[in-house]
């Protein structure tokens, strides 16, 4: 199968790493962008902290071994540049030179400092495209904060939304804007490219990943710029429950077993109509609970009730006969359920196999869009360090292999 | 802010966004208006075709001065701003009619319609392709198009607990239900798939000449939103386990938050380990004055001393571990004494990275945001005021993505779309 056509007549010269950058070029690389990633030969690429980082598919550890940096780095070129070398720069230099783009997402101000300002890329390749990705942007009193998912997702507002009253915020238990971020940074990458196309302008996006972050609960934002409500109030959050719009019964329920739990959302009263004669209980049947304003109105008593009647089944049971009544319904997946067990990613082609040149053969997270002319392609793992380098520096930029020896010995890459 | 400065280019408000002359027509949805809004907010002329009386997300609350009223939907202002809209009834002929006439002008088209239902109307993507292969199409939906689980119901919620995000989200005590994280989150992951994927699809149609159709998951985009849980599965064959405001892991991990002296809450991040940041903790106690109080004051010193911790060092040497550990109490010492944003600045100052817990609201007011011009003003002719909105996630200084106008009323634009006569005579 041969890779994708989307974008392929565009270079990236890529400097991301951890997810918030590299899932961006994951992307870019999935729809069949060159994607050359540069790295230290010094540090070994551990500024990247999944560099070597588990899980691992076996016993053996290593920086080429993270089955994490695989994830986010397939289909994309691995070479090695020391940037503290003059001969590194310049072959950073001859990149920039034949790239539509330079991605990275080191903190604010670090590829200046490493040589590479943006006016110094545009004396290289005018009409550069610059992105760069930092947790709080280049701009700003906060510029030389330091941040990594978690911060984010605390500053921006998301770990405050996300909670059950009384308890706390419950946050997100993975690094959220790092997917989001990345997703925010693509976008960037591929609005200025169209951009380019149309007026022949590059320019320098500076992207801050919290201000990306702060524009994900804009209705509760409203609430407060034209209400003056804010969400750190009495009862709330409480997001397993819809107050935009209202919806009831509205949650995660208990089902049979341990740790095992399925989330009813009732729209409106046909939904309701519909699960309570799936319920078939007295409780269910009741005018109390008929109308919205009802169910809202009583809403304790009614996930109490819902509650103590979904524990009694399993949890595929409930959702299967919910959903079957045409009520959205569904169980809160494992890993191995909605991975092994679920058609609905197995038939999308969601876990695609890549063969990694020193991990093997493994699954990774595949792209959820489908295009129906030019559709992604994943299946070359991530690179080793320094992987590509006789490709890259031999038949892209054209060195001889006495001179990419040199470049060894001197330490340049 | 600065950056058009820095740049040397013109105000932003004068320069077109990214994709000034992009067309899109959008019909209105639950979860699909994030696209259109993304797409509108970067330039494009996105006109949003509802259904007569407007599309049901107009009676979304919170309603401006909670009242209840199709044009005062903060949720409809947020997601639908510099959208231009007409109604259009696609269960009619004449209403069929004009659809095809805007979709003939444009570039893109987003829905999330049910799937079939297009087709069944004559209106689908294959109808309307034949005539205008350059047409890109979106279709966001709970399970793609044409997946086995196509015709199942699904909310952000059940998206999110089947797609994976809520079985990682939660606290530390299990026998309380995992969380589903706010602010309609499953519908934002897959909208931002869905731009990437038209963005993709216009730069394919530059080489190509032909659009094509991006089909969106929304199941799917869950399914790959959720970082280790599904690598250390597919890796290793292992299942995280969720914990309080932190991440779910496969062992159990240290908490990371804090409630400062004004009840509100920190994320502290990762405890000091460098000399450095043992000595900057010590300097922040003879700062709040409270040196003396703190018992470990001498552990925080042999951490300056001996050149920090290594993590390695931390299980296996008894000194290191008790060097690490009273590093954590202090900045948990420290963060009871002072209030959350103090904390948060005077870490980050010292190097230590960490977070306040704002709500969303507050972050309107700080500083950070602030600066960056973050909360924009827009107003809203309807009820006569100015609105503060969120901003850019992103300085685009030549292309400066804007909310070029708010969210419109129903029909609002349909004179200036189809002419100043009705669309049909019916």
């Amino acid at each position: 199968m041969a890779s994708s056509s989307a974008l392929s007549h565009l270079r990236i010269c890529d400097f991301t790493g951890q997810l918030a950058g590299a899932g961006a070029t994951k992307f870019l690389a999935a729809m069949g962008a060159q994607v050359i990633r540069i790295e230290d030969p010094v540090r070994q690429g551990r500024w990247d902290i999944l560099r070597g980082m588990p899980p691992y598919i076996d016993e053996r550890r290593g920086v080429d071994l993270s089955g994490a940096f695989n994830n986010h780095n397939v289909e994309k070129l691995g070479v090695t540049i020391n940037l503290r070398t003059e001969a590194g720069r310049d072959l950073v230099r001859r990149l920039i030179a034949i790239s539509d783009v330079v991605s990275e997402n080191f903190a604010a101000g670090v590829l200046a400092r490493m040589g590479f300002p943006y006016e110094e890329m545009t004396r290289i390749r005018p009409d550069i495209i610059y992105v760069s990705n930092s947790g709080f942007g280049a701009e700003g009193p906060y510029r030389r904060f330091k941040t990594w998912g978690p911060i984010v997702q605390a500053v921006s507002g998301l770990t405050f939304s996300s909670g059950l009253p009384g308890l706390g915020p419950a946050g997100w238990g993975y690094s959220y804007m790092d997917h989001h971020g990345g997703n925010v940074m693509a976008i960037a990458i591929l609005a200025a490219l169209l951009h380019r196309s149309r007026t022949g302008e590059g320019q320098w996006v500076d992207m801050s990943c919290t201000d990306a972050g702060a524009w994900l609960d804009g209705p509760a934002m409203l609430d407060f710029t034209v209400n003056g409500r804010s969400l750190r109030r009495e009862g709330m959050p409480n997001s397993n429950r819809s107050q935009s719009p209202p919806m009831a019964p509205h949650g995660i329920y208990p089902a049979a077993g341990d740790d095992r739990w399925v989330a009813v959302a009732c729209r409106d009263d046909a939904d309701w109509t519909a699960l309570a004669k799936v319920v078939g209980e007295p409780w269910a049947a009741g005018d109390r609970f008929a109308t919205l304003e009802g169910r809202l109105a009583g809403e304790d008593a009614l996930d109490e009730a819902l509650g103590a009647w979904t524990r009694r089944y399993d949890r595929d049971e409930v959702a299967a006969r919910l959903r079957g009544a045409g009520v959205p319904a569904s169980i809160v997946a494992t890993p191995e359920d909605r991975i092994e067990h679920d058609p609905g990613t197995s038939a999308w082609g969601l876990w695609p196999t890549v063969h990694h040149t020193e991990i093997g053969d493994v699954r990774v997270d595949g792209i959820p869009l489908h295009l129906s002319e030019t559709d992604w392609h994943i299946e070359q793992g991530a690179p080793c360090l320094g992987e590509h380098n006789d490709l890259v520096f031999g038949e892209i930029l054209g060195l001889s292999p006495d001179e990419i020896d040199e470049l060894r010995s001197e330490g340049a890459i | 802010m600065s950056t058009t400065e820095r740049d040397g280019a013109s105000p932003g408000d004068l320069l077109p966004g990214a994709l000034e002359g992009v067309r899109v027509v959008e019909l209105a949805s639950e979860f699909g208006a994030f696209a259109g809004k993304l797409l509108a907010d970067l330039g494009a002329d996105v006109v949003l075709v509802e259904p007569p009386g407007g599309h049901p997300t107009r009676r979304f609350a919170p309603f401006a001065d909670d009242v209840e009223d199709p044009e005062r939907s903060l949720y409809f202002w947020h997601y639908n701003t510099s959208k231009r809209a007409v109604v259009v009834d696609l269960d009619t002929p004449a209403g069929a009619r004009d659809l095809r006439r805007l979709v003939a002008e444009a570039d893109v088209v987003v829905e999330a319609e049910a799937p079939g239902r297009l087709a069944h109307l004559g209106l689908d993507h294959a109808d309307l392709r034949a005539d205008h292969p350059e047409l890109v199409w979106v279709a966001i939906t709970p399970f793609g198009r044409d997946n086995p689980r196509a015709g199942e119901p699904a909310t952000d919620l059940t998206v999110l607990a089947g797609g994976g995000p809520v079985w990682s989200c939660g606290y530390d005590d299990h026998t309380l239900p995992p969380v589903r994280g706010g602010g309609n989150q499953g519908l934002h992951t897959a909208c931002l798939w869905a731009t990437m994927g038209a963005l993709t699809a216009l730069l394919a149609r530059e080489v190509t000449g032909r659009g094509q159709l991006v089909d969106v998951s929304m199941h799917a985009a869950a399914n790959v939103t959720t970082e280790a849980a599904t690598y250390e599965w597919l890796v290793a064959g292992q299942t995280v386990q969720r914990q309080t405001a932190r991440h779910a892991a496969v062992s159990p991990t240290m908490n990371t938050d804090a409630l400062c002296a004004d009840g509100r809450q920190v994320n502290t991040g990762v405890p000091p380990r460098s000399a450095d940041e043992f000595r900057g903790v010590v300097e922040w106690l003879d700062e709040i004055g409270d040196r003396s109080a703190f018992p470990d004051v001498a552990l925080l010193e042999i951490g300056v001393e001996r050149g920090g911790v290594q993590i390695h060092e931390i299980f296996a040497d008894a000194e290191a571990m008790a060097v690490f550990g009273a590093g954590r109490e202090a900045i948990q010492f420290i963060a009871e004494r002072v209030s959350a944003y103090d904390f948060f600045v005077g870490a980050q100052s010292r190097g230590l990275p960490c977070g306040i817990i704002y709500a969303p609201d507050e972050v309107l007011s700080d500083p950070h945001f602030v600066a960056r011009g973050f909360p924009v003003t827009v107003h809203h002719g309807g009820i006569g005021r100015d609105v503060t909105h969120p901003g850019a996630p992103f300085a685009m200084p030549r292309s400066p993505w804007r909310i070029r106008r708010p969210a419109p009323r129903v029909g609002e634009h349909q004179d200036e779309i189809f002419g100043p006569a009705p669309p049909d005579p019916r």
